[in-house]
């Protein structure tokens, strides 16, 4: 049960950190397709720094350094969106698609190259990290604490605070509502959609080091994250762009991913007899069913989509 | 004579084309500078045996069987293209393609060597299945709303984990593939029409490389020249004008879903029928063609007949990355230059514009000049 309880809540640590990073970047009014290749991004900027890291770092150090990595990887990805899509008014879904085929593909080329770089027989795409991760853990009781859980927790207030209590916040989500209007005022709209993207790239990179931290040691690039940043995405509809709703979005779908990885430990689960793609699929499953039944009514921000035109009207 | 060179830049397949090989070349030099810093050493090398794909063989023959083997491949990713393509005229982005080849090829490979049926049945198996996926997300955006991007994504990892159950079922027990056609049911194979004995025997080559370019005219000639063809379109440019005129936006939304998994299905079932690959049951990520008939829809200019090119192109290169020197550079390579080329993409419109508007200036000022020169 606390098992089921700690996959949950670090899997929901990772939607809610992807998804928040959507909801800045769609309040701003881009939509973001390409989470998931900026998760892998952070993902192997932080493997990068943990794998290179001496195992003698202080956990604090580590800590740091590694979320340090993730973070500005996936926001200096996130610019091949901010650039494209802001300045030269490219199509955000197309650029999106194409980040995340991107991120797979660069991510599995340079870990290749590395471990073949290293030894010769090598041609895998992991990167090993068992020693370095001890740092993000710490066990009270049977409970497996994870500080990326406090660091999800921090993201989720400083979201909620800086959207709706802060000048910026507003000024943000004026731009994806309207960007005209919010123009005509003297806020500027192209500056305002970059800050958006890039704070989406940076809670995007550290969801994406959250993610293959979660339960195990190595992690296979060439496999990306598994749709990940889809889910997130689906977290974020669900949510209806709210940080608070997006929360507890990403508890429900979290738990749902957790039982993949643990419903063998339930007597009642286990005697089900279902093959394990069953678990693999539910959580896909249960977001297409709850998008069918919530977006209908969808609170999404107005002007999402839409390159911006100076000279519109 | 030069008023005839200014409507040529003008038109707007030439535009196509110029931003296509621009997009090409400029993944290929982003590739080639990646390659660089890998290993400078075999860079020259590896984007030299990426490009030549099969021309690396100093014989004829082996060139032409390869060459056989590089066009089998390319008549799915045809087809995962033109899903694509005709989604987009539509307004639809299709990134399903990869689910609904996945669920093709569950469709075909299940009835074929499960069920032993024969090819025609199997193929038309396939279609169903792809459709019906299609339908799925056609369905959800028209009646709930839900993005189709984000349907078509769940829905790839549901069929790819729903495929590999199905599949398990047929598999060969010391193996995760599943089992050959030719050892399994021999009737299930898609006719070789003797064009295989035309890549010197390679006998995968047949009846699927002629559909696929006949499906692409089809689609033109859909997208172009009839009436529903019309509707669907119009239905993409802005369905509440659509509905306005009478036109059915909802059963529009949903057959061209249903239409696009139908492609791409029939895709899948064009290579598993050749029997030149068996599936993995243990996959465990969406296979990448329907991704790269993205990038090939996108390069082709969103043209069903330049999809024909930029789809043997895409494949040309994905085929020459299993050609670079592997103890220095991994065959991901090629997927990454696609991708990047898909990036590119973007920026084509932009290029329209801006060479539209130089043109522009450039005629203005022809103008003022001979004004000028009328004073």
């Amino acid at each position: 049960m606390i098992l089921l309880l700690q996959y949950t809540l670090i899997f929901a640590s990772v939607l809610l950190l992807v998804a928040l990073g959507g909801c800045f970047s769609e309040h701003s009014g881009v939509i973001n397709i390409g989470l998931e290749g900026i998760m892998v991004m952070g993902a192997l900027g932080g493997a990068l720094m943990m794998k290179f890291l001496p195992d003698s770092t202080p956990a604090i150090g580590m800590i740091l350094l590694v979320v340090l990595a993730a973070i500005l990887l996936g926001m200096l990805y996130s610019l091949l969106l901010a650039v494209a899509a802001i300045n030269f008014k490219a199509d955000q879904t197309l650029v999106g698609t194409a980040m995340n085929l991107l991120g797979t593909a660069a991510a599995t080329v340079f870990v290749k190259a590395m471990n073949t770089a290293e030894s010769v027989d090598n041609v895998s795409s992991t990167i090993q990290y068992i020693n370095a991760k001890k740092a993000f853990l710490v066990n009270i009781g049977s409970f497996e604490f994870n500080w990326f859980m406090l660091l999800a927790l921090l993201a989720l207030i400083g979201s909620y605070v800086s959207l709706y209590k802060t000048r910026f916040g507003l000024r943000l989500m004026a731009c994806g509502e309207h960007p005209q209007a919010a123009d005509s005022v003297g806020i500027n709209v192209y500056k305002m959609r970059y800050a958006g993207v890039l704070i989406s790239g940076m809670l995007g990179g550290l969801g994406g080091i959250v993610y293959i931290t979660a339960g195990v040691s190595e992690w296979k690039f060439e496999n990306g994250v598994a749709g990940f940043g889809f889910l997130a995405l689906a977290v974020m509809i669900f949510g209806q762009w709210k940080p608070t709703r997006i929360a507890l979005a990403a508890l429900l779908f979290g738990f749902f991913r957790a039982l993949g990885n643990v419903y063998s430990g339930f007597d009642m689960l286990k005697a089900l007899n279902l093959p394990a793609a069953v678990y693999n699929m539910l959580p896909y499953i249960i977001s297409l069913v709850v998008l069918a039944f919530t977006s209908k009514k969808s609170r999404a921000p107005k002007a999402e989509g839409v390159p911006y035109d100076k000279g519109q009207r | 004579m030069k008023k005839e060179k200014t409507s040529l830049l003008r038109n707007g397949a030439v535009q196509s084309l110029l931003a296509s090989l621009l997009c090409i070349l400029l993944g290929l030099i982003v590739g080639y500078v990646a390659l660089l810093l890998i290993n400078p050493a075999g860079a020259n090398g590896a984007i030299v045996a990426i490009v030549e794909n099969f021309m690396t063989y100093s014989k004829s023959t082996a060139q032409l069987r390869y060459f056989g083997s590089t066009l089998v491949k390319t008549a799915p990713l045809l087809m995962c293209s033109l899903s694509v393509l005709f989604a987009y005229k539509v307004g639809l982005f299709n990134i399903g393609a990869a689910g609904q080849y996945v669920v093709g090829t569950g469709a075909c490979l299940y009835c074929a060597l499960g069920l032993k049926l024969p090819w025609f049945a199997c193929l038309i198996a396939a279609i169903a299945a792809g459709a019906a996926l299609g339908a799925i997300s056609g369905v959800l955006k028209a009646y709930c709303n839900v993005n189709e991007v984000i349907s078509c994504i769940m829905l790839n990892w549901i069929s790819l984990y729903a495929v590999n159950m199905l599949l398990t079922l047929v598999k060969e027990e010391t193996s995760p593939y599943t089992f050959t056609l030719a050892s399994t049911n021999e009737g299930a194979i898609l006719p070789s029409l003797g064009l295989g004995a035309l890549f010197s025997k390679n006998q995968y080559v047949g009846l699927a490389i002629p559909l696929a370019v006949l499906v692409a005219i089809l689609v033109w000639v859909l997208l172009e020249k009839t009436k529903l063809g019309y509707e669907l379109k119009a239905t993409g440019c802005n369905k509440f004008a659509a509905k306005y005129c009478g036109m059915r936006e909802k059963k529009n939304l949903i057959l061209t879903m249903a239409i696009a998994g139908g492609l791409a299905s029939m895709g899948a079932a064009m290579l598993f029928l050749t029997g030149f690959e068996q599936w993995q049951c243990t996959q465990s990520a969406v296979p990448a063609m329907g991704f790269n008939g993205i990038a090939a829809a996108f390069l082709g200019g969103l043209n069903p007949i330049g999809a024909i090119f930029s789809s043997y192109f895409i494949q040309h290169i994905t085929n020459g990355g299993a050609y670079v020197d592997k103890t220095m550079y991994s065959s991901q390579i090629s997927d990454f230059i696609s991708a990047l080329i898909i990036y590119l993409c973007g920026f084509v419109l932009f290029f329209k514009m801006a060479l539209n508007s130089w043109l522009n200036r450039r005629d203005e000022k022809k103008a003022a000049g001979k004004g000028g020169d009328g004073k």
